[in-house]
């Protein structure tokens, strides 16, 4: 194939040597320095008591706030997408909010908000549900910062559902819930795990909101990231850069899986083709 | 009639529409909407004149100095690549694509705990080039370079994200055509491309900036924490928090 489009060699050229010199060359650095671990070393620091209690705070924080993300996030992107209500464009901008707002600031806010005297907190703290300063209070930090990405992942695809689609399923006799569960929701659903593996990758590395509300006790509210920088805090810089390696490990593996996803669902929809063609052969 | 009965069969009913359009808001509200606010009430907290006093104050007014300064100096970097990298994805076919789309995303997945610590672990005076940098007296971690770099590294993908989508969606064909008419390569860029991918270009640099200037974590482990020198906003807001 000719190119008729210049500049290939050039844009492509300049990416992969920015590419590299900023992120892959670095990213091998901390590869470099692990290896000079040996493997018992790395795998004392990397399942130390402190360490696995913190994957388990991390990860299970995580996966809970993306959840909450999951669930509410379609109701929102449906509601912003389908349903007209006064105020419409400002909610639609105010879901970037979490992109925009510096993570301290965040932190320090919700913090606030949920402690015992604050806004939300002095009428949870009655009924005995104590937010801030507690995992839970983690859960809320980690959902504010993630809960873009669902949204933002979904909005596009449910815009793009053709509402022929739909009036088919209806023609056909299916109820509302049935067109929902069976038509519409095989559509969007590569994109909600999309937009839930996205905000669970930022969860899990999220630093700058979480440790101003979660109260940093050691084994019971300390994260991954926390736990990296108090190591290197006390210049326990192997300790670190062997969490670093586990943190990283984890979030190539995330990547990969948001893309195997969305290549995933661009085949699926091709193949669907194919496959009804294949039945009405 | 059957218009009327078409669409009932096409929407969701009433009390529905309301308890989905209710529960969305209700959440926004209590996890976007009250911090917003929240933040507004506590920054106006003492009135407007205590506001503007503690903007005046000397370490303050430094950190937002050097926020915007490490912002605008990122800008150029992640206009020229972003759109580098986006025209090479969109307009052109070739293997490895998927790859370097991957690769462009890193930066989002990475925790910037760890990005920070990398180039700690690099520049850092036990660092791989830790030894070379102090013989020959330049600091890069816990000093200016170390901050712009791991901002550089955080904020790659906006641009690119933000650009490849529409350049893919917008084809090659005005493109094309400028060409077959005789245009130079950055005429064609200047009078074609780049009309059509102001918005997105734009939409894509503010969400870097945001993030450039919002940025905590990896600052945060590059800094040093030296007042008055290597402190950003963010990181002056936990110190005052304190």
């Amino acid at each position: 194939m000719k190119r008729v489009l210049p500049g290939f060699g050039l844009s492509l050229g300049c990416t992969l040597i920015y590419l590299s010199l900023l992120i892959l060359l670095p990213l091998s650095g901390l590869a470099f320095k692990t290896s000079s671990l040996s493997l018992t070393q790395f795998w004392d620091i990397a399942s130390g008591e402190r360490a696995l209690a913190a994957y388990r705070v991390t990860f299970g924080v995580s996966l809970l706030a993306a959840s909450i993300n999951a669930v509410f996030g379609l109701i929102v992107a449906w509601v912003l997408v389908r349903y007209p209500f006064p105020g419409k464009r400002l909610v639609d901008s105010l879901v970037d909010l979490p992109f925009a707002l510096p993570t301290s600031v965040a932190g320090i806010t919700l913090a606030t908000l949920y402690a015992g005297n604050g806004w939300i907190g002095r009428y949870l703290d009655p009924l005995g549900i104590k937010v801030a300063f507690t995992p839970l209070g983690i859960v809320v930090a980690l959902t504010f910062i993630s809960l873009p990405f669902v949204v933002r992942t979904l909005q596009p695809v449910i815009e793009d559902i053709e509402p022929e689609i739909e009036e088919a399923a209806a023609t056909l006799g299916a109820s509302r819930l049935q067109t929902f569960t069976r038509v519409l929701l095989p559509g969007i659903f590569p994109a909600l795990l999309t937009g839930f593996t996205l905000a669970f990758s930022r969860a899990i590395g999220e630093y700058g909101s979480v440790i101003f509300i979660a109260g940093n006790m050691p084994l019971i509210s300390e994260i991954t990231p926390l736990l990296i920088i108090s190591k290197l805090e006390q210049y326990d810089v192997v300790g670190a850069t062997a969490l670093a390696c586990v943190m990283l490990a984890i979030s190539f593996v995330l990547l990969l899986g948001v893309n195997a996803l969305q290549w995933w669902a661009a085949s699926r929809g091709q193949g669907g083709h194919h496959g009804r063609q294949r039945v009405s052969l | 009639m059957s218009v009327p009965n078409l669409r009932r069969a096409n929407a969701e009913p009433r009390w529905l529409r309301w308890l989905l359009t209710g529960t969305g808001l209700a959440f926004l509200f209590f996890f976007l909407a009250l911090p917003l606010a929240a933040v507004f009430s506590e920054a106006l907290n003492g009135g407007w004149s205590a506001y503007l006093l503690a903007l005046k104050d000397h370490e303050t007014l430094y950190a937002i100095g050097l926020t915007l300064f490490i912002a605008l100096f990122v800008l150029p970097f992640n206009i020229a690549f972003g759109v580098a990298a986006a025209w090479a994805i969109a307009k052109f076919d070739f293997r490895g694509k998927s790859l370097l789309i991957t690769l462009i995303d890193l930066p989002f997945a990475v925790s910037p705990v760890v990005v920070g610590m990398v180039f700690l672990l690099i520049f850092g005076a036990q660092g791989l080039f830790g030894s070379w940098l102090s013989a020959h007296d330049i600091k890069v971690v816990f000093a200016l370079p170390g901050m712009i770099i791991v901002t550089l590294f955080i904020t790659f993908p906006f641009v690119a994200r933000e650009l490849i989508p529409l350049m893919q969606a917008q084809g090659r064909d005005e493109e094309e055509a400028a060409i077959s008419l005789g245009a130079t390569g950055w005429q064609m860029f200047f009078r074609v491309t780049l009309p059509n991918i102001k918005w997105g270009l734009l939409y894509g640099v503010i969400l870097a900036n945001a993030r450039a200037m919002g940025e905590f974590g990896a600052v945060s482990v590059v800094s040093g924490h030296i007042r008055g020198e290597t402190n950003t906003l963010p990181l002056h807001v936990e110190i005052l928090y304190n």
